[in-house]
């Protein structure tokens, strides 16, 4: 019963703020999402201590359509992902606290029915919710990024929701199919997987690409991608935050819950094809990534080859490379939402996206500096930061793994981490590195909200860093 | 059968009132009572059918549990868009009851077309849904896009009732008998080698003239120009209480009749739904209009309500009642947001939210339940009939096909939602909204998201 309340306090707790008054909002959020995070920690508490407690619940939904309100938190990758759902919300909104956005019920509100939206998506164990969750975590994001950020908001996000509408219908259509072919008509996941093993292997090659896309849209995979860059750069921050550390997840998230058990022999057949795509995204987001002026879009293209690289290390097949997916799901979740913050405090301070205005900060910032520093080598998985593990291994994985093309993959795939390098490496020396310019000779260092969140940040890569095993521990005994 | 003979007494008893009472509010408030009683006749048909089972009456009318429990269905949304609409509908002209009546005497015509098992009936039930429409249309004297919509929809429709007649002339040349229950009727649908050109001709027949009934490509081009011209307070009555009862008589007659025979037709009806997805939803991207584009919309709905037709099996059965009910509400809900509009195109809705919290949030429920987005009673009803095209196996792309048309539906719904929040802007409202009617529109879109959760609650 208590995982439930993990969907239903940030709901209840989204619909109550919406209707209060806005002084009283920014501590209601903060509230609820610890609440939240309490709650989750409890779960994982009873995960990790067998008999302790109860983590699945299920109760029939729509009888008649076997459908029933399943939720479940019963193997590390389930985990994880709810724990760095519970963990980013209150970061961000303590991150918010100098920076109070404009009608604040109404971004509170929305953000915490994104975040109900996110649990239902990883803890659902039956596919008709599962869809339900999907498309209910976008309609709050949806709003937020349209009403919060730059001037081209609205196209760009309504681009962003029409291509993740098109591909979660298809989704749905190829579910419905598999739902006709199990015996007892069940939507339930474990009646999802043993049809999908029977199902021929002519029928798993298309059911393969209309799961696929609505996945690949999501995380994104290229070609693909094309939303991602405006809409992370155009949307408020704090929504960044959400999209790019949660919402890409899900798309990971679904193809290793949702698409691998229940298409396996589609996805073995169209292995090669992913893999490919997935390491062209890596090397082209890299390239995009060397050029751009506009920190945002920096990190949208870094998000893209990180992203693209774990869709590979999926599709490899192997044990030890979906391992390193679920940890680094979980750091780069961590990592992101770091430098997102970071991102924030530059925009608020200098009201600019703009590298070319930044530089020399590092004289007048030294708190400042040191964070932005220790999260960028993290996410370029410098070894003792939380990023190497998880990179490590899905190396491993992409290398074993019993594609024909593995070495090149893994070669190319290789290429992206340098590049990862050079970019970042230019984006600390661009923004905290020169010298000091008028417009930012008046940056002022983190204010004590900011410390508090980085601190939190900075100890959870470092402490990963050094102590894996409580990740390995995790992802070890069940995926 | 008793909700049959109310309605027809209410018709009566409206006109009369007219003449009795003197304020328009007491003639509002007595149409209210009228749909109330409605619903209790329709409850009560129901109670019947379900203690006693299905009725028989005179090889004329046959109620089952279906049609009885579409009967309650129908009687509730109608008592919603009375409620909703009365102050509307008694200010379009001069003569408030008689418009009342003509909303009787159109359910009157709702429930013997669900409820037919003759095909007599059935053409007596298109008339009299037909006729009281066609003055409808026109019930705006003094506007001449009233009267043009008026004329077109009399002349064309009176078209299709020829055809419709034809058609039903020569069913019965092949079976020699009207009624779809017996035997005779039912020997000459039993394979598709067997059946007559005669029989084959009817059919199509039908087919063509339920589909201009029901706004389907190719027969949907008088949609837009009479949805538009007719007075706002009754478009949302045409295009959706009276069009979604001319699907349950179509699949009535089709399932069970010609339900063996269905390779005749199936094809043709493939051909109607991708014809009106997508004349309807591409139109629909292109106009200025939020009330034209809610005509072209209420074509592609039709699209996906013919998908129920196309598949039949108990799913299209339950989809057609979800549909009927969810986008019924869905649209009265748009529709009464529309009609206190001072401008009716896209600008004119710009940064409504920021002065109509309510309006702007009950619409934007509405419109999130007809583009299918879950959680609301939309989604279900999709669902439910692309479910059931799955579940019957045969041209699955047509349904890959309709969620695509699906997504460009979203298109236009959500221009309106990004209007009211995201643009600035000033709309004016013409008419003020009363806190009655913002609880009826609250609840009218609670209902929407109940039925986005528990779908169950109305499917049998």
């Amino acid at each position: 019963m208590l995982i439930v309340l993990l969907i239903l306090v940030p709901f209840l707790a989204g619909l109550a703020a919406m209707a209060m008054p806005s002084s009283k909002v920014h501590i209601h959020a903060i509230g609820a999402s610890v609440l939240t995070l309490v709650l989750g920690s409890v779960c994982y508490y009873y995960f990790t201590h067998p008999g302790m407690g109860e983590t699945t619940f299920s109760y029939p939904w729509i009888e008649k359509l076997g459908a029933s309100f399943s939720v479940a938190m019963d193997d590390g990758l389930t985990v994880l992902m709810v724990m760095l759902t519970a963990l980013a919300f209150p970061l961000i909104f303590i991150s918010l606290l100098n920076k109070i956005p404009d009608r604040p019920s109404t971004f509170f509100g929305l953000m915490l029915m994104a975040q109900a939206g996110l649990m239902g998506v990883f803890l659902a164990k039956d596919a008709l919710l599962f869809y339900l969750f999907w498309e209910v975590a976008l309609i709050p994001v949806y709003f937020l990024s349209s009403m919060y950020g730059g001037p081209r908001r609205i196209p760009v996000t309504f681009k962003f929701f029409v291509y993740t509408f098109v591909g979660s219908l298809i989704m749905l259509v190829s579910m419905i199919y598999i739902y006709q072919q199990t015996p007892i008509h069940s939507f339930s996941w474990s009646s999802f997987v043993s049809v999908g093993q029977s199902l021929p292997s002519n029928q798993q090659n298309w059911l393969f690409w209309m799961m696929f896309v609505a996945f690949a849209i999501k995380m994104p995979v290229f070609p693909f991608h094309t939303w991602q860059p405006d809409a992370y750069e155009q949307s408020a921050t704090p929504v960044t935050i959400v999209l790019s550390a949660l919402m890409v997840k899900m798309g990971l998230f679904a193809v290793v819950r949702w698409l691998l058990p229940v298409i396996p022999l589609g996805s073995m057949h169209w292995m090669n094809i992913v893999m490919l795509l997935s390491i062209i995204g890596v090397v082209y987001a890299s390239f995009m990534a060397l050029v751009q002026t506009n920190i945002k879009r920096l990190i949208a293209y870094s998000s893209i080859a990180h992203i693209g690289l774990m869709c590979a290390a999926i599709f490899s097949h192997q044990i030890i490379g979906m391992q390193g997916v679920a940890i680094q799901m979980f750091n780069h979740g961590i990592n992101i939402l770091g430098l997102w913050i970071l991102v924030s405090i530059i925009e608020h301070r200098l009201n600019t996206q703009d590298m070319r205005e930044m530089g020399g900060v590092a004289k007048i910032a030294p708190a400042f500096t040191i964070a932005l520093v220790l999260i960028s080598l993290a996410n370029i998985a410098l070894p003792l930061t939380n990023g190497f593990i998880g990179e490590f291994m899905m190396f491993n994985g992409l290398f074993n793994s019993v594609s024909p093309y593995r070495t090149v993959f893994t070669v190319v795939a290789g290429l992206g981490i340098i590049l990862a390098a050079v970019y970042t490496l230019g984006m600390i020396q661009k923004v905290a590195y020169g010298e000091l310019k008028t417009s930012t000779s008046s940056f002022k260092d983190l204010s004590k909200n900011e410390w508090v969140v980085l601190i939190i940040v900075m100890f959870i890569i470092l402490w990963l860093g050094f102590y894996p095993s409580v990740l390995m521990k995790l992802v070890d005994v069940n995926l | 059968m008793s909700a049959i003979v109310i309605s027809a007494l209410l018709g009566v008893v409206m006109m009369l009132s007219g003449l009795i009472l003197k304020k328009s509010t007491q003639v509002q408030w007595i149409a209210v009572l009228g749909a109330v009683l409605l619903l209790a006749a329709s409850i009560f048909d129901h109670q019947l059918v379900v203690s006693k089972g299905t009725q028989s009456y005179y090889g004329m009318l046959e109620l089952n549990s279906y049609t009885a429990w579409f009967n309650v269905l129908i009687s509730f949304c109608v008592m919603m868009y009375i409620l909703i609409f009365r102050k509307s509908i008694a200010t379009v002209g001069r003569s408030d009851a008689e418009y009342f009546a003509l909303i009787f005497f159109v359910m009157c015509g709702v429930y013997l077309l669900s409820t037919y098992s003759n095909l007599l009936i059935l053409f007596i039930g298109i008339e009299v849904l037909s006729i009281p429409q066609y003055i409808m249309a026109g019930s705006d004297k003094e506007s001449l896009k009233s009267n043009e919509a008026s004329l077109k929809y009399f002349l064309l429709g009176s078209f299709s009732t020829g055809i419709l007649l034809m058609g039903i002339t020569l069913l019965y040349g092949a079976t020699g008998s009207f009624d779809i229950l017996s035997s005779k009727f039912a020997d000459q649908f039993v394979q598709v080698s067997s059946l007559s050109s005669l029989s084959f001709i009817g059919i199509i027949l039908l087919i063509v003239s339920f589909g201009f009934k029901a706004s389907s490509a190719p027969f949907h081009l008088w949609t837009p120009d009479v949805y538009d011209g007719t007075p706002t307070a009754f478009t949302p009555f045409m295009a959706t209480i009276a069009k979604v009862s001319i699907f349950l008589a179509f699949i009535r007659l089709f399932h069970f009749s010609f339900g063996n025979v269905s390779e005749a037709w199936q094809f043709t009806i493939a051909i109607m739904i991708i014809l009106t997805l997508l004349l309807g939803n591409v139109t629909a991207v292109y106009q200025q209009s939020v009330k034209r584009m809610m005509a072209y919309s209420s074509i592609a709905q039709a699209g996906f309500m013919l998908f129920a037709i196309f598949s039949f099996n108990a799913t299209s059965w339950q989809g057609i009642m979800l549909y009927s009910v969810t986008y019924t509400l869905a649209s009265i809900g748009v529709f009464a947001v529309i009609i206190k509009m001072k401008d009716y195109t896209y600008e004119g809705f710009n940064g409504l939210a920021k002065k109509e919290p309510v309006l702007a949030l009950t619409a934007t429920i509405c419109l999130l339940s007809l583009a299918g987005i879950p959680l609301t009673g939309g989604f279900f009803a999709k669902y439910f009939v692309l479910s059931a095209t799955v579940e019957q196996g045969k041209m699955i792309w047509l349904v890959v096909f309709a969620v695509l048309m699906a997504a460009i539906s979203a298109y236009y719904y959500f221009r309106v939602i990004m209007s009211m929040y995201f643009k600035q802007g000033d709309a004016e409202v013409s008419i003020e909204t009363t806190s009655l009617e913002k609880a009826l529109l609250i609840i009218n879109a609670a209902i929407i998201i109940l039925l986005g959760i528990l779908p169950g609650l109305i499917i049998l």
